[in-house]
């Protein structure tokens, strides 16, 4: 039996690996991919904390956080198809026509 | 292998959200039939949507329910921003019948998106579970990620939406470990559960981390400063309609989980969250206000007004109790009924090709259009909170709420902060009255769906400004189930 | 440590049947390589071209809709895997989420979301 504490660590790990990395990258797809794996962190703490617990509400709510990261992808994808088919490269550097 | 017994299905409790999904599923059928031409029609059917379920959420007045294990309760606290949502998105779809169509926009998934977003906010209302705060949340903002793009040839649209989409999932990703985090300290994600939990255990560091992201994920999706950063962009760059939606809708929605998160699920830590809440509910207006005043594009000016007016309703959030809680409950019915009608005039003036965005295109409406320029600058006054329009008795009830609470220097701030304020809208103001126009312009004629969304929302400045008592005993009663 | 053993046992299985599909037909099939044949596989996608080429843009909107139908089975298994104990019930819930997501295809079909160009 792997202790809790382990899960929870690396949970927290690739949590933090996915917030720098939303701060530090440019490409909005692998901004994207870094936010997918905070989620995944998340998935992985509530999954644990179930364990804990001895409920069913943890594992039932990671089902519905993948269902809605896929919807998630889907919608991200979509923006991403309908810019790049507007100017044909893509940066978030490039997403600067509004500034204060 | 015994057999799982059938639970309770009571879909009572969910009936007005229910009619405008229902509606929505409706609307993207008959989207796919002739004519193909004209979408007019699927306006209309989107408005008598969110009609009926106005209806059905005044004839459930007093008499609510809960469901699916107390995850859904439909308790007066969430009529009241049922009537709210309902209300913004049917005078939303009534201007974007105008406005859309005029961009050459109009489209049945416009319409569709709209009422599954409003959808998503009048469950976000009801919503006592954390799961279900996280599923409502998500398909609010999905939707409007994809509405603020709604105007795919347009460069800002593509790029409103991908910051909008980015900044919000990113929001999402926090909101969901701090949700994981008070699932594991407390064991449940119900707040009926969580209190008993929080109340009867010693302080738990897990559960205060958790609070402290669950608080980031909110603070993104209100628009309060420091998580502010997405408001100005989107507001600018996504279609105006959809931008009034984005400012009343979903901010009363998400006002309304936090309400009831932080009034009914956490009383019994509020002494730990009001020193964090001071602090953000005062850096929230101020930078908010200062911003603004060097905007000169009229949609981002409002957007950093907005961030201003969240931070007057975390006001009331610091003063807490019922008074803090109804005293906000009143400022968003005023500031919905204000913002929608000044995003609406906003709509009305821009022309294909011709947007009328920038302050200085505002110059010489007064003669130009004095209808309109009437309109839009009680709107405005409104915003200010000059009496007797609803935005004055909003913030009299809400700096008084604060100083009644013994928050006397955060009500100086705030009203410190209305005076600035009254600068930046004053300003348009003076252009419309007193400044020539820079060059001939078409004529505005609004249509009548456009003309109606006006006067709808002027009526109810007007209302709530005149005789406001009526409405904040309502506000009052709304937040009693919250105290019990 | 019973439930790592059963997934060793996976993993064995699953190498032995990859091994033995690959292994055999080195054994006993006739290899005549065409250039064709040579190529290595794409998924339909020409292969020759610099390294970081481009994806047609068409593939992202497939991949979207694949996402949304793929993502169904999340739901779909544990149902199925309860579809007796779950009874009536079980089946009208499960028929409700289908058809609202039939009416999501029929969506996208009727709107042309599946043509190629």
């Amino acid at each position: 039996m792997i202790p809790e504490a382990y899960y929870l660590a690396l949970s927290a790990v690739l949590f933090t690996i996915g917030v720098v990395g939303v701060v530090i990258r440019r490409n909005p797809l692998v901004i994207f991919m870094s936010i997918e794996l905070a989620l995944n962190a998340a998935n992985l703490a509530l999954v644990a904390f179930g364990q804990r617990h001895g409920s069913p509400e943890g594992q039932v709510l990671v089902f519905f956080v993948m269902a809605v990261a896929a919807a998630e992808v889907a919608v991200g994808l979509a923006i991403i198809v309908a810019i790049f088919r507007l100017r044909q490269r893509l940066s978030v550097d490039d997403l600067s026509l509004m500034r204060w | 292998m015994s057999p799982i017994p059938a639970p309770p299905v009571v879909l009572g409790p969910l009936l007005p959200s229910l009619i405008v999904v229902g509606t929505a599923i409706v609307v993207l059928l008959l989207d796919l039939l002739p004519p193909r031409a004209s979408k007019a029609h699927l306006g209309t059917v989107a408005l008598a949507g969110l009609v009926g379920a106005l209806l059905a959420t005044l004839r459930t007045w007093g008499s609510g329910g809960r469901a699916f294990h107390d995850m859904i309760v439909l308790d007066d606290y969430a009529l009241f921003f049922h009537i709210v949502i309902c209300y913004a998105a049917a005078l939303i779809v009534l201007l974007s019948m105008d406005y859309l169509r005029r961009a050459g926009a109009e489209s049945g998934e416009g319409y569709g998106l709209i009422l599954f977003s409003t959808a998503g906010m009048m469950v976000l209302a009801s919503a006592n579970d954390l799961i279900v705060v996280f599923l409502a949340i998500e398909l609010m903002s999905l939707s409007l990620y994809v509405l603020a793009g709604l105007f795919k040839r347009r460069r800002e649209a593509g790029e409103a939406s991908m910051k909008y989409f980015l900044l919000g999932v990113f929001a999402s990703a926090f909101l969901l470990y701090g949700i994981a985090l008070v699932y594991g300290a407390t064991g449940t994600t119900n707040f009926d559960r969580i209190v008993v939990a929080v109340g009867a255990g010693p302080r738990d560091r897990l559960f205060l981390i958790g609070l402290g992201m669950l608080m980031v994920g909110f603070g993104f999706k209100i628009s309060s400063v420091p998580f502010h950063m997405w408001a100005p962009d989107v507001y600018q760059g996504a279609p105006t309609s959809v931008t009034a939606l984005i400012a009343t809708g979903s901010k009363a929605a998400v006002f309304a989980a936090l309400i009831r998160l932080l009034v009914a699920g956490l009383r019994t830590i509020q002494p730990d969250s009001t020193a964090l809440l001071w602090a953000l509910a005062a850096l929230t207006m101020t930078v908010g206000n200062v911003v603004a005043i060097a905007q000169s594009n009229l949609k981002r000016m409002l957007a950093y007004s907005s961030i201003a007016h969240v931070g007057y309703m975390l006001v009331g959030l610091v003063a807490g109790g019922a008074p803090g809680a109804g005293a906000v409950l009143f400022y968003l019915l005023a500031y919905t009924f204000t913002t929608v009608g000044t995003f609406g005039v906003i709509a009305l003036c821009e022309r294909a090709g011709q947007e009328a965005v920038e302050v200085r295109d505002y110059a010489g409406l007064g003669r130009r259009h004095p209808l309109l320029a009437l309109t839009l600058g009680l709107f405005l006054l409104s915003l200010i909170g000059i009496p007797p329009l609803a935005g004055f008795v909003g913030k009299f009830y809400l700096f008084g709420s604060a100083v009644r609470a013994g928050y006397v220097w955060l009500a100086v701030i705030a009203v410190l902060n209305s005076a600035v304020a009254a600068y930046y809208y004053l300003r348009v103001i003076v252009y419309m009255y007193m400044q020539e126009p820079e060059a001939a312009s078409a004529s505005l004629a609004p249509s009548f769906a456009g003309g109606l969304a006006l006067a709808i929302a002027l009526i109810g400045i007007v209302l709530l400004g005149v005789m406001p008592a009526p409405f904040a005993d309502l506000a009052q009663a709304a937040v009693a189930p919250l105290i019990r | 440590m019973t439930e790592y053993g059963t997934m060793l046992m996976v993993f064995a299985f699953a190498a032995v049947v990859a091994g033995a599909l690959l292994g055999l037909p080195r054994l006993l099939a006739p290899r005549r390589l065409t250039p064709v044949k040579a190529e290595p596989f794409e998924c339909g996608k020409d292969p020759l071209g610099i390294a970081e080429g481009r994806f047609a843009i068409k593939f992202a909107t497939v991949a979207i809709f694949f996402i949304i139908i793929d993502i169904e089975l999340l739901f779909v298994w544990p149902w199925a895997m309860l579809y007796r104990r779950l009874g009536w019930f079980g089946f009208i819930e499960m028929m409700v989420f289908m058809a609202i997501l039939m009416v999501g295809f029929l969506y996208i079909w009727r709107k042309g979301g599946l043509e190629w160009e």
